[in-house]
This record gives C-alpha cells, sequence and structure tokens, in this order.
C-alpha cells in the first residue's frame, strides 16, 4: 500500500473528472471497526485459555495474525474501493473477487449526508451517505473521506442533483437562484440543561437488563458461577436467616438502598444515553432546508431538503406530557439511523414546536379547526372485544383455581380488562380527524396523544378498508398512501370515510407528481 | 365537507368472466390432489366412512363454487379520466382509489394459467408505503394494455 495511485485516471472514459479513492487513513479507521467487533471473542478466548493453561503467550501470535489479516483486509478493501463523480450520476466500485459497480443517477439523489462514528472523528474522517429513498440497507455510502472533501462532496452533488432535478422541471421557480449563498438560521438547539432534563425523563432500566443478559451469555468469564447466585435468590431460607441476622431496621434501609441504586442507575442510563445521541442538538433553517447536528461520540449532520417533508409527527409520553414537553418528528423519503422518522425536535415545548412546523410549510392546528369525531360503534366494539378478551379468562380463573391466588390473577386481569373499556371508551372522546385546504390530521391517544399532519397534494393513494365487523356496523379505516410512512385514520364513519377520500383525491388529483416540488 | 362523495355511487366496471373460471381452476388444483388422496384413504384404511372426504367436500364446494362466485361478485373497478378505483374482499372489504397523477410505473402481468384464459392483471405502482403497488387482475389482456396505455398518456401529458 506504499504506492501512490490515489488519483487513477481511466483513458477509456471521456467523463472530465477521474476515478477517486478514498482518505487512506480510512485503513486506520476500518481496521479499527473491524476490530471491535473482535474484541469480545478474542477476551474471552484469552481467559478461556487461561484455564486450561499455564501459559497463555501461545495466544499473542494468534492475536498478531488477527491484527495484521484484518489490516491487509482493510488496506485492501481501501485499494479496490473507487468513486467518481461523473457528468450525470454518481459512480462507486468496490470488490475485487466480487466487483460491484453501482452508478447513481443525480436525480435519484434525495440526500447527502454525513455520519463520524468516534474512531473516524478522531482521525478526521466522514462517511457520506447518498439516500435515494431506496430504503436502509441498499443506499450508496462512502467510507471515509476526509471532512473537508465530505463537505465539498456534499455540496458538489447537491448542486448537480438540483441542475438535474431543475432540468427536469422547467416551471421550477428557484432553480436559478445563485449557489453558496448558504445562509443558516438556528431554530431549534438543546443545551446540556435541557439535555439533563430530557435525560432525566428517558429514565431507562435497559442497563440492568443488559449486565443480566451479559453475564448470562459470558457465564464462563465471571469468577463465580450464574448457578450459584440463582440457588442464592432461591433459598428464602438463606436470605431469611441473612435479615433475622441484623436488625430489623438495617433491612429496610437496605432494600431502601438497593431501590435507591436501581433509580440512580435508571436516571444515569436515560442521561447518558441521551447525552451521548443528542449532545449539542442543533436544528438549522439554511437555504437547502433543514440542517440537524447532533451526537457526542458520533456525530452526525443531516440536510432535508423542506419540500420533501412528506408528513409530521408531534408525540409524546403519558408523564412529560404532564410538563408539556414534545417531540416533533418528520416523514420524509430518507432514513434516519433505522428508524422512518428524522427527529427534529426530541425535547421541546409546543412553543417551540409551531415555528419548525411553519417552516416546513405545515400548520398546526388551531381553534378554528373543525375535527370530527370517529364512529362510536368501532370504540364500542373495541371495548366488547377487549371485555371478552380479557373478562373470560379472569371468570375462568377465579372459578376453576382453588387458591388464594387464582381470586388475586383473576381480579387483576378484570382490572385490565375494566381499564381497557375505560380507554376505549376515553379514545372516543379524545381521537379525532380533520382536515383543512392543504393538510389531512390525526390525534390519537388518552394520556400520551399523538398528532400527525400530512400534506394533502403529497398523498399517493386513498383506501378505505372494511373488515366483516366494521361492514356490518358502518365504519372504516382510512389507508392514506404516504412515501416513508404511513398515514391511517381508523373508525371512520362510512360516510365520513368517503367523503373524506372524495376531498383528498380531490387535492391529490390537481397536481401532478412531477409538478411537486422534490 | 363542501365536496360531495363523486366517487362511491357510481356503478363498478364486472371483471371478465373468464376471471371467476381461472380462479375455480385455481380451486382445483389445490383440491383435486388433496380429495384423490382422501378418497383413497377412504378406500383402504380403517376409519368411520366420510371423516376425510367430508371435509375434502367441503373444501371443494368452498374452495372451488363458493369462493370464485363471491370474488368474481365482489371484485370491480372504476376507470375515470383522472383515477381508477378498485375494489376487493370478500371478508375483508378494500375500495383503493390511485390518482393517475401519482403511478410512478405501470405493469401488465400474465402467468400461465392467466394466458390459458387471456386475462391479465393491470398493476400500479406509486410512491406512497402503504399501497406501494395497486393490483386489478382479470382484466382481458386487450383491455389490460388499453388501461395501460391511456395511463401512460395521461402521465405523460399531464407531468409536461
Amino acid at each position: 500500500m506504499s504506492d501512490d495511485p490515489v488519483v487513477e485516471a481511466v483513458p477509456h472514459e471521456a467523463e472530465s473528472e477521474a476515478w477517486l479513492r478514498t482518505n487512506p487513513l480510512s485503513v486506520i479507521a476500518r481496521g479499527i471497526g473491524q476490530l471491535k467487533g473482535m474484541i469480545i471473542p478474542l477476551v474471552a478466548l484469552f481467559l478461556g485459555g487461561s484455564q486450561f493453561m499455564e501459559n497463555s503467550a501461545f495466544l499473542l501470535p494468534i492475536f498478531a495474525v488477527i491484527i495484521v489479516a484484518t489490516v491487509i483486509s482493510a488496506g485492501f478493501t481501501w485499494y479496490v474501493t473507487k468513486y467518481r463523480i461523473g457528468t450525470s450520476d454518481v459512480k462507486l466500485e468496490t470488490g475485487l473477487i466480487s466487483r460491484a459497480a453501482r452508478s447513481v443517477p443525480f436525480e435519484r439523489i434525495q440526500d447527502v449526508s454525513l455520519e463520524q462514528k468516534l474512531i473516524p472523528r478522531l482521525l478526521g474522517l466522514v462517511e457520506v451517505r447518498f439516500e435515494t429513498g431506496a430504503g436502509g440497507k441498499d443506499e450508496l455510502h462512502l467510507a471515509y473521506v476526509s471532512e473537508a472533501e465530505g463537505e465539498a462532496l456534499r455540496e458538489t452533488i447537491r448542486a448537480l442533483a438540483e441542475d438535474a432535478d431543475s432540468a427536469l422541471q422547467a416551471n421550477k421557480v428557484d432553480a436559478h437562484e445563485p449557489r453558496g449563498v448558504a445562509k443558516s438560521v438556528p431554530i431549534f438547539a438543546m443545551g446540556p440543561k435541557r439535555l439533563f432534563t430530557f435525560g432525566l425523563f428517558e429514565f431507562s432500566l435497559i442497563a440492568f437488563a443488559v449486565v443480566i443478559g451479559f453475564a448470562q451469555q459470558f457465564e464462563f468469564i465471571l469468577p463465580f458461577g450464574w448457578e450459584e447466585v440463582e440457588a442464592w435468590f432461591n433459598q428464602p431460607d438463606a436470605r431469611a436467616e441473612t435479615i433475622r441476622q441484623v436488625q430489623w431496621l438495617t433491612g429496610i434501609v437496605g432494600i431502601a438502598g438497593s431501590l435507591a441504586t436501581v433509580i440512580a442507575v435508571g436516571f444515569a442510563t436515560g442521561v447518558i444515553r441521551t447525552v451521548l445521541r443528542d449532545w449539542d442538538f442543533r436544528l438549522e433553517r439554511t437555504a437547502k432546508g433543514f440542517r440537524r447536528r447532533r451526537g457526542l461520540l458520533t456525530r452526525s449532520d443531516v440536510v432535508m431538503p423542506a419540500h420533501r417533508v412528506q408528513a409530521l409527527i408531534v408525540g409524546t409520553r403519558w408523564f412529560r406530557k404532564r410538563f408539556g414537553w414534545h417531540r416533533l418528528s418528520f416523514i420524509s423519503l430518507a432514513q434516519d439511523a433505522g428508524s422512518a422518522n428524522h427527529d427534529v425536535a426530541p425535547f421541546a415545548q409546543m412553543e417551540e414546536i409551531a415555528p419548525i412546523v411553519q417552516a416546513a410549510g405545515f400548520t398546526l392546528p388551531d381553534h378554528a379547526m373543525q375535527w370530527r369525531q370517529p364512529s362510536a360503534r368501532y370504540y364500542a366494539d373495541r371495548a366488547v372485544f377487549f371485555a371478552l378478551l380479557l373478562g373470560i379468562p379472569a371468570i375462568l380463573t377465579i372459578a376453576l383455581v382453588d387458591e388464594d391466588f387464582g381470586l388475586w390473577i383473576g381480579l387483576s386481569i378484570a382490572a385490565i380488562a375494566v381499564f381497557s373499556v375505560i380507554e376505549q371508551f376515553w379514545l372516543w372522546r379524545v381521537d379525532r380527524h380533520g382536515f383543512d385546504p392543504e393538510q389531512v390530521l390525526s390525534r390519537h391517544g388518552w394520556l400520551a396523544p399523538r398528532l400527525q399532519i400530512a400534506s394533502r397534494v403529497k398523498l399517493h393513494s386513498v383506501e378505505i378498508a372494511q373488515g366483516p365487523i366494521a361492514r356490518r356496523r358502518g365504519y372504516a379505516t382510512l389507508n392514506f398512501g404516504l412515501a416513508g410512512g404511513n398515514l391511517r385514520f381508523r373508525g371512520l364513519d362510512i360516510g365520513d370515510a368517503k367523503r373524506l377520500r372524495a376531498a383528498v383525491l380531490a387535492s391529490i388529483a390537481s397536481v401532478d407528481f412531477a409538478q411537486l416540488p422534490r | 365537507m363542501d365536496e360531495t362523495p363523486q366517487d362511491d355511487d357510481c356503478e363498478l366496471t364486472k371483471l371478465h368472466p373468464n376471471y371467476k373460471t381461472m380462479t375455480r381452476v385455481e380451486g382445483l388444483v389445490v383440491v383435486v390432489p388433496l380429495l384423490i388422496a382422501a378418497l383413497v384413504v377412504e378406500a383402504f384404511a380403517d376409519f368411520p366412512p366420510g371423516i376425510t372426504a367430508i371435509p375434502l367436500i367441503l373444501l371443494f364446494v368452498w374452495l372451488v363454487i363458493y369462493l370464485p362466485m363471491r370474488r368474481y361478485q365482489t371484485r370491480g373497478f372504476e376507470m375515470s379520466a383522472d383515477r381508477l378505483r378498485v375494489v376487493k374482499g370478500v371478508l375483508f372489504h378494500s375500495d383503493t382509489v390511485v390518482p393517475f397523477s401519482r403511478v410512478q410505473h405501470l405493469d401488465v402481468e400474465q402467468g400461465p394459467l392467466e394466458r390459458v384464459f387471456g386475462i391479465a392483471r393491470l398493476i400500479l405502482h406509486t410512491a406512497g408505503s402503504h399501497n406501494a403497488s395497486v393490483t386489478l387482475p382479470g382484466l382481458w389482456h386487450g383491455d389490460a394494455v388499453t388501461m395501460r396505455e391511456d395511463i401512460r398518456q395521461y402521465v405523460k401529458r399531464e407531468s409536461q
């Protein structure tokens, strides 16, 4: 790898740009990335080996071989990976034995995003992802180029992609606006204080689950057997003995102490995960769309063009809702780290969310909004369903299990049944659907209501679906074809469903897909 | 709610009758081997009479006689100037409208059995995640091609 064919011209290609290689430092980044996955097996091997043999030094050559092999393979990957920004597409060639050449035309590129994991970040490298709307794994990505080059690539491709777009659409107004006017206005940010509050609300006991899972998985590393722990827990006598030995008060203190530990760890987990994910969260409105940067160790930098936002979701959770905290996310064609929605304001008050919604070209419902109530029969049917589903087992348990606990279990199931029935009634009281000239809206949920807003012209199809019961009872589910997400209104009265569909179809049919802002 | 439901009260166009015949043949393909096996069991095994044959005769009635008839009755479509409405579902009813302005691409497909009966499926692909492709089976092949061309012309004209 000491030779330097960083730029290698391909003679029989008439394109102006030459084939380029990724940054040579990506050999190190890739190598470390691959070794990281092997650390746990290697440690296990080391410890496992040391149990059988006095001297585990023989393992060191094996480690050396693995490291060298990884570096060579990473170097090889680097050597055979070449890319080129042509006049109409991006080309990427990878692999030696199974060689793959991919080409993505500019007009199909929805967006270019940059991502930095910890190690590439230390080396000043970024991974460039080309979002085509194909979703997830099949996206073209380039790992790794230097930060400056990543930024330049993004600008180049975005400019070229917009040219390709505007060539297709003669009537696009802003196609010839001067480029390079990258004025950005911050519209939402989360400082450390907000992040800490957010983290507290993200209370999570997942750390305990991980510790227990890990301990089970790698039992052989532990100095004691898992069975011993289990046996200790399963011996009520031993525990009772222990407690009897100490004072009564100490026992209480001990329980309170462990409870406090659990709570503290839960909060700490929430805060740490939140800080890692959302550190220095910034959302800016730029000429090209929304730019979001976040992350402590893995810093991501995503730009979402405003006109590509298909719909938005304002969600919350039952407890944080009491303090007015909401989460705003966008549904767009591109994927965001495995989830279909882009978080644009993960933890914000409604008055902070409103300007973002407006900037995306949507409007939040106000008091003038004419909400429509779904069919009462839908919720009544669901209540009956839950009552039967849970009520019958509850009665059977009480009747058939003789022991005392049978009664208690039966009563608990019955309590859940009663709660479900009340919940359906409440949902009927609060669930609403509606539409205004530009949008369709739905609000669903009791303790943590979720508001979905979709642009009418950006929908693709409308389906009225009815099961056998729904048909008899005269209600329906309205399914909208939405790019990159789901939007359905459940339990609409059939007449309402038909009227809503007719209205939405009229807006869809009036604008051709090619005329939509892309 | 000033718009009146204009799509829903119109008469649906029925599918080609060959579609019913074809679904019957599809049913036969499933049922006949099972029925033969059941009759063999009836003849040679020591079970009470009818224990294997009767359920399969019921299956035959349901899959070859009842279901194709009901399917044919419930399916239908309506093609207007700028949209296609596809209705289907014996038990679970579905009524989908795709405006031509949202059609990304179109397919006319024919399986071997469909070719025997001269019918085809028209498939409309949209960019939506739900109903990404809407299939309308049981069209006379020539009709399917004409419909595809009509929609194609519409898309071409409107996207200019």
